[in-house]
């Protein structure tokens, strides 16, 4: 009885593991580069998809035609792309190279899910010394290999529409935080806004949560790694943001809603409200079909006076980081595509396209980053920007964090008045679903 | 060879092996059996595996490295008295209601469409049809017109409650309290349809006569309704309920597609507030140990129905 037993389940285990085995054995093997092909997680740069598709493809065509090296571009949505790169590390079925939002790079630096850019893989991609200093330091944890490279540069400045604001009798942007609600009410009127916020977005709403708390000399971790979500300085920066739309009524209540992370950017660009806070948006706002001359940019107001500790922060640095997944069968390849996309030709091509920064410092001989608006962005860079928390919990602290910012806005959107002691609770829950 | 043929054997010792005929039913079954296995109780035992473990962000790419937890994450899945806690039974609650709202609902119109179509008119085929489309079209195509009709700014729906003066300021229905109700009406919508097509199914069985006898004795529609529908689809609808529960229950896509991963607080659907705690904050054996659970109550209520509904059915026919 027992032998028939055993039998039926080796039986069964076999057949369990036929498919396993089938899987196992097509991850070998290689072949040279004219047979090769990559596969290439973009992140969403452009104004949509298809967009970054026609972007990206001339430059793609470039690089077969320069190696015999096939890529093959998807274009993932922000909503979708840290979940597709979690899916990627678990199965080890993922692309090749991928682009992942800088500040997600401690966290998946912990997963060992990308190759390690170690000092002889650096020189492969031609060194790290083409690298802006404040670029590459937000590509992990310092001390450890870096486990990306920066791709693309950003900060956050507070557009206005400069003819929006002459009419209103505006002379300049504002640089208090006072002065930005009291221009913003100016602005308000019957079926317009002052301030745009994309506020069902979990990045949008985690980013300006670190600058303000940054201003009111908060911080999201202590020294040791800890969260510390609920400071009377968190709620603080917290409660500003809600009151942009509950007590200031500057922002519609419809941003409550604005979730795919273009939203509130077409608001502006089309004139429906005057200002956005928002990462380097000239190519997109163009493409939306934005007037060159209407659109100015100024560094994120700040408190004044400032508060006890509070730092001269307008931004957090953002950018975007390219990283090469470990389980790659085609590694000489995928690093040749990463020394080509952060080539100086390169750097200048596809930043002047999306209006953001090159990571390389031999890019900014191009005359296309002598703007004034590329000057505005690199001095906020160099100057006031801070790097996001660089712990390994980072990606859930955009998570909870961000989460019960949407929450937030929500309830106000929808009539409930937001107490500081609400915001005070609901940081304290999203802290304690990081076991802190 | 002959190991092989003899694992077909019944258990009991005494019993002589089955003719060689008998076993082809068997034979037939494997490869289904197979199947099940690799599909169904492989998956579910690897979850519950995972429950036991650690598995963060740390040990994605090598999660045969996760620290073993021991009953750690289930401990904080049902420590009331903690956030994450307080927030699966919040989200548990919500799940129950919307499951009895959308499952009493789509009975009652799928029962009252069944009973309306019963008899032959002209045009019942289109109208059962027109019926149809919405259990019919994919579930994401649809799901995402209503989101599309639901927004605030933009929608259809708010589009008409203003030109009808229903109301002066567009309500929110996909944030805050209305997202609940705009769920429960998208699911209805999506689920009546199929109660619809099982009932009607059942009503053909149903002989004519009976109805006849039912007219004879003086019992109007209603009464015929009471006395023979009902009790003559009683076995349809021990199913049909039990199935629509479960669905309705475990649904993710409608939430999903409706909400994206951050759905409101109102309509946080149990489905969907285990993907957070998984895919979103990376905690897969957190996740793991509320699907488990999940998967518990779940066969709880089933056991329980399916005891309960065969006793009365027994009392019945005593």
């Amino acid at each position: 009885m027992r032998r028939t037993k055993l039998t039926t389940m080796a039986f069964v285990a076999t057949l369990a593991a036929a498919p396993l085995a089938a899987c196992s054995s097509s991850s070998s093997g290689g072949g040279s580069a004219a047979h090769t092909t990559l596969t290439y997680w973009a992140s969403n740069q452009g104004t949509s998809l298809q967009d970054d598709q026609q972007v990206l493809a001339p430059q793609i065509a470039k690089f077969t035609r320069e190696t015999g090296i096939k890529v093959n571009v998807q274009v993932i949505p922000w909503t979708t792309l840290l979940t597709q790169i979690t899916a990627a590390t678990v199965s080890g079925k993922g692309p090749d190279v991928l682009n992942i939002g800088n500040t997600w790079s401690p966290s998946l630096q912990v997963t060992g899910a990308f190759v390690q850019f170690t000092p002889s893989v650096m020189s492969q991609i031609g060194g790290s010394n083409r690298f802006l200093a404040g670029s590459l330091s937000a590509t992990g944890e310092s001390g450890k290999p870096p486990t990306a490279v920066p791709l693309y540069s950003l900060a956050y400045g507070l557009y206005y529409n400069k003819a929006q604001f002459a009419a209103a009798g505006i002379s300049s942007p504002p640089g208090t935080w006072a002065e930005l609600v009291a221009d913003g009410k100016k602005l308000t009127k019957a079926g317009h806004w002052g301030l745009a916020i994309e506020g069902g977005q979990v990045p949008e709403n985690v980013h300006l949560a670190f600058e303000l708390s940054e201003q009111q000399g908060g911080s999201f971790f202590d020294a040791t790694g800890k969260p510390t979500f609920d400071t009377p300085q968190n709620v603080a920066a917290v409660r500003q943001m809600i009151d942009f739309m509950q007590a200031d009524k500057i922002t519609n209540p419809a941003d409550a809603q604005y979730s795919k992370g273009t939203e509130a950017l077409t608001d502006f660009a089309t004139g429906k409200t005057s200002m956005v806070i928002w990462q380097a948006a000239s190519g997109s706002l163009a493409k939306l079909g934005m007037n060159a001359a209407d659109i100015g940019v100024a560094p994120v107001p700040l408190p004044s006076p400032m508060p006890a500790g509070g730092k001269n922060i307008t931004s957090m640095v953002a950018g975007i980081n390219l990283a090469v997944f470990k389980d790659t069968k085609n590694l000489s390849a995928a690093l040749k595509f990463v020394k080509f996309m952060t080539s100086t030709p390169e750097q200048e091509s596809l930043n002047a396209t999306y209006g953001s920064l090159p990571t390389v410092s031999a890019a900014y001989s191009d005359p296309a980053f002598n703007t004034p608006a590329v000057s505005t962005f690199r001095s906020i860079l160099s100057t006031t920007a801070a790097p996001m928390p660089e712990v390994p919990q980072e990606s859930n602290f955009e998570t909870t964090v961000g989460t019960a910012i949407i929450h937030l806005y929500a309830d106000a959107a929808t009539g409930k008045t937001v107490t500081s002691a609400m915001i005070a609770q609901a940081l304290s829950q999203a802290q304690q679903q990081l076991g802190g | 060879m002959e190991a092989d043929s003899r694992w077909l054997t019944p258990p009991e010792p005494n019993k002589p092996s089955l003719p060689r005929r008998e076993r082809l039913p068997y034979l037939l079954l494997l490869p289904a059996v197979v199947l099940e296995l690799l599909i169904h109780i492989i998956p579910m035992l690897a979850g519950v595996g995972i429950s036991f473990l650690g598995l963060t962000e740390f040990y994605l790419s090598n999660w045969r490295a996760a620290p073993f937890a021991g009953t750690g994450n289930y401990a904080i899945a049902l420590n009331l008295n903690g956030a994450t806690g307080q927030a699966l039974l919040h989200s548990f609650t919500v799940t129950i209601g919307y499951t009895l709202l959308v499952l009493s609902l789509s009975w009652t119109f799928g029962m009252t469409a069944a009973v309306l179509t019963q008899r032959p008119f002209r045009g019942r085929g289109l109208v059962r049809t027109v019926f149809l489309i919405p259990f019919a079209l994919p579930v994401f195509a649809s799901v995402i017109t209503w989101n599309f009709m639901l927004q605030q700014d933009t929608g259809a729906v708010n589009r008409v409650l203003l030109a009808l003066h229903l109301t002066r300021s567009p309500p929110f229905w996909l944030i805050g309290p209305n997202s609940f109700f705009s769920l429960v009406i998208v699911a209805v919508w999506r689920t009546w349809p199929f109660a619809f097509l099982i009932l009607t199914a059942g009503l053909q069985s149903i002989p004519a006569d009976l109805y006849e006898a039912a007219a004879l004795d003086g019992a109007g529609i209603l009464g015929q309704v009471r006395h023979v529908t009902l009790p003559l689809l009683r076995p349809v609808n021990r199913v049909l309920l039990l199935v629509l529960f479960l669905w309705t229950f475990n649904d993710f896509t409608t939430p999903f597609t409706l909400f994206g991963s951050a759905p409101p607080t109102q309509a946080d659907i149990i489905s969907i507030h285990i993907y957070e705690n998984s895919f979103v904050s990376w905690n897969f054996g957190t996740g793991s140990a509320m699907s488990v659970l999940l998967l518990l109550f779940l066969l709880l209520v089933t056991g329980v129905y399916l005891a309960v509904v065969r006793t009365s059915g027994a009392e019945r026919r005593a």
